[in-house]
This record gives structure tokens, sequence and C-alpha cells, in this order.
């Protein structure tokens, strides 16, 4: 199976062309329709890419990335192709330009294939949200392969790219990486542009990869990371190529005590959990239970600042200059109104609702500053954790994944898939989820290693350490 | 809180979006159970703390502002759902 660059490199020198490695995937995916991870093949563009490189390649001259195909979510720009952020609203609307960071991996000669299937506008837990239809999770068809990227992780475990691109603004590349056994990444906030990514929420998204190994992530990040014009708020220091380097020295590895006792954990993703942290401890590094009291609120703090920046965000889609417009309104408002009611889907509207209501004159400083103070306290707070330890441990989930319909009923429900993973988007934190158990039917979780901010390298290289042993 | 009718056309309204029969019963509920579960936050002591505004360290990134066509007038209407050579077009405001 090409799930892996080594092995996609290792097909390329036994003679294997980059447009054989591409019909390869496109035959695989064509196998798993069903799947539903791709919302569009670009195989024409695709095709051409790959005659391109290929050419490269014999002339000596071919970048980075050449043989790797990657797949990328709905929600990134990709000059000349479609994008619709699973929604209906964009229906048919064609990107005018590349995100920068799928410009830096066609730079160096990565394809893209196509693009993926997730919850519209990134809203959900389950890529149930949709206007495209549910994705299948190829380790058990009758579950959820997470979301908001689900396409993204289903894709990546099935086999059908190299690698690919999710965003994750509460935990969607960490979540669908834990269900679906594949290693989700989600760098430092400000680590890559996120010009091209339709943003859901600007102060929490950030742009990852899922692939079956951390070196695949590291070699990523580096080359999608580091200083654009087009984004001031990213981190302003030149991008270094990071390389994996176990850790030196022995760590200090803290684990939030209430993460282990939180009500609704399953046995066995608790214990697998402990186990892994127990190996470490014998292996000579230091494991210490710390006090978080904030698990409980952090999940609100969450839905009222993306609300708020969503309403914001999503004001956009007005029906007028891009996108679906409502055929029988008439005049001005009523087509604005029309467009969106018809145009999103139940939960971004509800979503638009919530964060209308918290930045409304007379809820203001009671929701929206107030979660802002909240987040002060939790950034602060994780702070003074990463004083004193290396890395933070948790399950990324508290269960496998879930049966379709399964947390349909109650939106909160649902919310609370992202309650081991929404502190590094509040915090702005590295975080990866490392697919390094499974439940007693094979069904894989995750181990959630979160890191200091700025420090993905360590991170990343702690993460290999953890999962070559 | 209790969420009103009233309540639910004034937030409709500003998010330019609308709710009728059946949709709006249900975000009514939604928001009535989203609301009481963020509400958690009213229990969290915040003295003294400033908002968390902007997640980045970094203070005025500029760039220099370099006149350039960064998108066609072709390419701005190439998406729109209605619209003429020149224009966006959007249905009647006056009648008559």
């Amino acid at each position: 199976m090409l799930n892996s660059f080594a092995s996609v490199q290792e097909a390329l020198d036994s003679g294997k062309s980059v447009s054989d490695i591409l019909e390869h995937y496109l035959l695989e995916i064509e196998k798993n329709k069903h799947l539903n991870a791709f919302l569009e093949v670009f195989e024409e563009s695709a095709r051409a890419s790959a005659k391109e490189v290929d050419e490269k390649r014999a002339a000596g001259n071919a970048g980075k990335l050449a043989g790797m195909v990657i797949g990328i979510k709905d929600n990134m720009a990709y000059k000349g192709h479609k994008v619709s952020s699973g929604s209906k609203i964009l229906e048919g609307f064609e990107s005018l330009y590349t995100a920068t960071a799928v410009q830096r991996l066609i730079d160096e000669d990565a394809i893209i294939i196509g693009r993926l299937n997730c919850d519209e506008f990134a809203m959900g837990s389950s890529n149930e949200n949709s206007a495209y239809g549910k994705v299948l999770n190829p380790n058990n068809e009758k579950t959820v392969p997470g979301g908001s990227s689900g396409g993204s992780s289903a894709a990546m475990a099935a086999g059908l790219c190299t690698a690919t691109l999710g965003s994750d603004t509460g935990g969607s590349i960490r979540q669908p990486a834990s269900f679906t056994g594949t290693v989700g990444f989600k760098p430092t906030y400000g680590r890559i542009s996120r010009f091209g990514l339709l943003a859901y929420a600007s102060s929490f998204d950030q742009i990852g990869t899922f692939t079956s190994n951390v070196e695949d992530a590291t070699l990523l990040t580096s080359i999608m990371a580091g200083m654009d014009e087009y984004d001031s708020t990213l981190i302003q220091e030149p991008q270094k190529a990071y390389s994996i380097e176990a850790p030196k020295e022995k760590l200090k590895i803290a684990y939030i005590k209430d993460c282990f006792n939180s009500e609704g954990i399953n046995p066995i993703v608790k214990a697998k959990s402990e186990a892994i942290l127990e190996k470490l401890k014998a292996e000579g590094h230091e494991v210490a239970g710390v006090d978080f009291p904030y698990l409980d609120i952090m999940v609100p703090t969450y839905y009222v600042l993306t609300t708020a920046e969503a309403s914001s965000n999503l004001s956009r889609y007005d029906g007028v200059h891009y996108g679906y417009r409502a055929q029988d309104a008439e005049g001005v408002e009523p087509t604005y109104k029309k467009s969106r009611a018809e145009g999103f889907g139940e939960e971004v509207k509800r979503r638009i609702m919530l964060g209308t209501f918290v930045l409304s004159q007379g809820y203001y400083d009671a929701y929206y500053t107030k979660a802002q103070k909240v987040r002060r306290l939790i950034q602060d707070k994780t702070k003074e954790i990463f004083k004193d330890y290396d890395f933070i441990i948790s399950p990324t989930t508290p269960d496998v994944a879930f049966e379709f319909g399964a947390n349909s009923a109650d939106p909160i429900t649902m919310y609370l898939q992202d309650i081991f993973t929404v502190q590094a988007n509040l915090a702005g934190n590295p975080a990866i989820s490392l697919p390094l158990s499974e439940d007693e039917n094979g069904m894989p979780f995750g181990l959630h290693v979160m890191g200091a901010s700025k420090d993905d390298e360590n991170l990343l290289g702690f993460s290999a350490y953890l999962m070559n042993k | 809180m209790e969420i009103t009718n009233d309540l639910i056309e004034h937030i409709a309204h500003l998010a330019r979006l609308e709710f009728n029969g059946e949709e709006n019963e249900r975000i009514k509920a939604d928001l009535e159970n989203i609301i009481s579960f963020v509400d958690q936050l009213q229990k969290v002591d915040t003295e003294g703390l400033e908002p968390l505004v902007y997640m980045t360290e970094e203070i005025n990134v500029l760039r220099e502002d370099t006149p350039a066509v960064t998108v066609t007038q072709e390419e701005a209407l190439k998406n729109a759902p209605n619209k003429d050579s020149d224009y966006f077009k959007i249905p009647k405001v006056l009648k008559g």
C-alpha cells in the first residue's frame, strides 16, 4: 500500500513513474467511491501535473515532494478548481487563486488529486453536516469518520492518497484522526498561512495534515509553514526545515487528572492511554498528574467565541457576489435572507444565530467579552503547565468512532466531542493525535499530545519516538 | 434565559436569516439549550483578566502597499449568480 512518502519513493526507485503512482490512487478512489470521501477528483489537472513532474524527474530537477499525491479538504482554494466548504451555498464556486499552503506543496511538485468532503464550513464532529452526504469510516462503515475533516481522515485511512490536508478549529483534524487510526497534526496557531482557507473562526482555524506517520507530517509542515504576506497573523520568523530528533534527555510529561476521570470516557480508552503513561514512566520520564479545573468550561468558551467569529466570517455569503441565490426573492434584503436561509444547513444557521446573539447589543459583555477573558485564563493556565512540563498527554477522544446518528439529536452531546482537543485551539498550542491504540473490536483511538506554543518541532520529535517504539 | 419569538426574530434579522414554522420552534429550543450550556461561563471568576483578543504575539506586521490588479473584473464576476458584462445584478428594488 502506498500510504507514506517512503513507500512512494520506494516505488519510484523501483522504476515506477509519478503517473503510475497517481493512477494507483485514482483506481483506489474509484474502488472506494462508496466511502464518499472525495467530493471531486481532479483527474485532468492531476494527470497533467504528474506528467510534468515525471519530466522534471527525468531532467533531474524535481522538487522535494515529487511523487506525493495529496487530497485537500473542501475548504481550501485551488485556482481553477471548485471549492464549496461542504455547503450548498457555494455549489459550483470556482477558486480565483490558490491557498498559500496548497501552493507551497505544488511548488515542491506534490500533486493535488481532489477535494475531500467535510462538515459544512468545518462545523461538526462527524461529517454528518455536509450538504453532500455522509462519509463512511473505512475501519467500520457503520461509524462516522469524525469531523469536520471527515473526508480527509477517511481518504487517508483507506489509502486513497499519500497524505491529506485538513483544518482544525476545535479538534477537526485530531478527532477524525483518532477515529480512523491516522496521524493528525495541528501546528501552533500562526504556523501555516490561512490565506485561501475558507474561514470559520479566524482566531482558531489552523491548517494541518493527515498522514500515516510522523515523518510525513513533519515534511509537509516544514514546507507549508512560514511567513506569507497575505496572512499578517503568522509567526514572523523564517521557517526552518524540521528534523525529527528523539528526545535527548528525560522528559517531563503532564496529564490533566480530570481528563482521565471525566464522565463518559470509555474504560478501554482510559486504560490503554494510562498504560502508555506508565510505559513512559518506566522508561525514566517524569509523568505527573496536574490540576486544570477548566475542563467543563472549555467547550462553552469555544462555542461563544467561534460562533461569534463565524457569524462575522459567514456574512460574506449574501447571494449577490457569488454562490447560491434564492430564485423567488424580491428586493435586496429578502434576497439576502432567503439565499442564506436556503443555502446554509441547519448546524451552520444554528451557529450563526448563537454568534449573532453573543455579539448583539445587551449580550456582548456578558457572553463575548466574558468568553475572551476565560480564554485568557485558559491560555495563562496552559502556559503555566508548560513552564514545568514538556508535553501534556490525554486521549484524543473519550471514545472510539460512534455510529451514524448517535449524537445527532442533541447538538451539545456532539459539541462535547471536542472536550480534549479544544484546549490547543483556545490557547494556540500545537497538538497531535497518534494512532497508538485499538479497542476490543479493533477500532482505533488516538493519543493526544500537546506541546508548548511554537514548540512544533520537539512535539513532532517526541511523537515519532512514541510511534516508533 | 427564556428565548422569545421576538428575540429570535431580532437575531435572525441581524444575521440576515429567516426561520419559519417548525424551523422557528427548533431554533428557539436549540438556542435555549445552547445558551444555558454557555451560561456556565458566568460562574468563572475573571476578575482582573484582560480579554484575549489576538492570538498572535506579533505587532504591526506590515507590508509595502503596492498597487496591483489582484482580481480582474472578469474574475470578480465569474462566480456571480446573476450579472451582465460589467455588473452584479440583483432583483429589482423599485417596482413599476
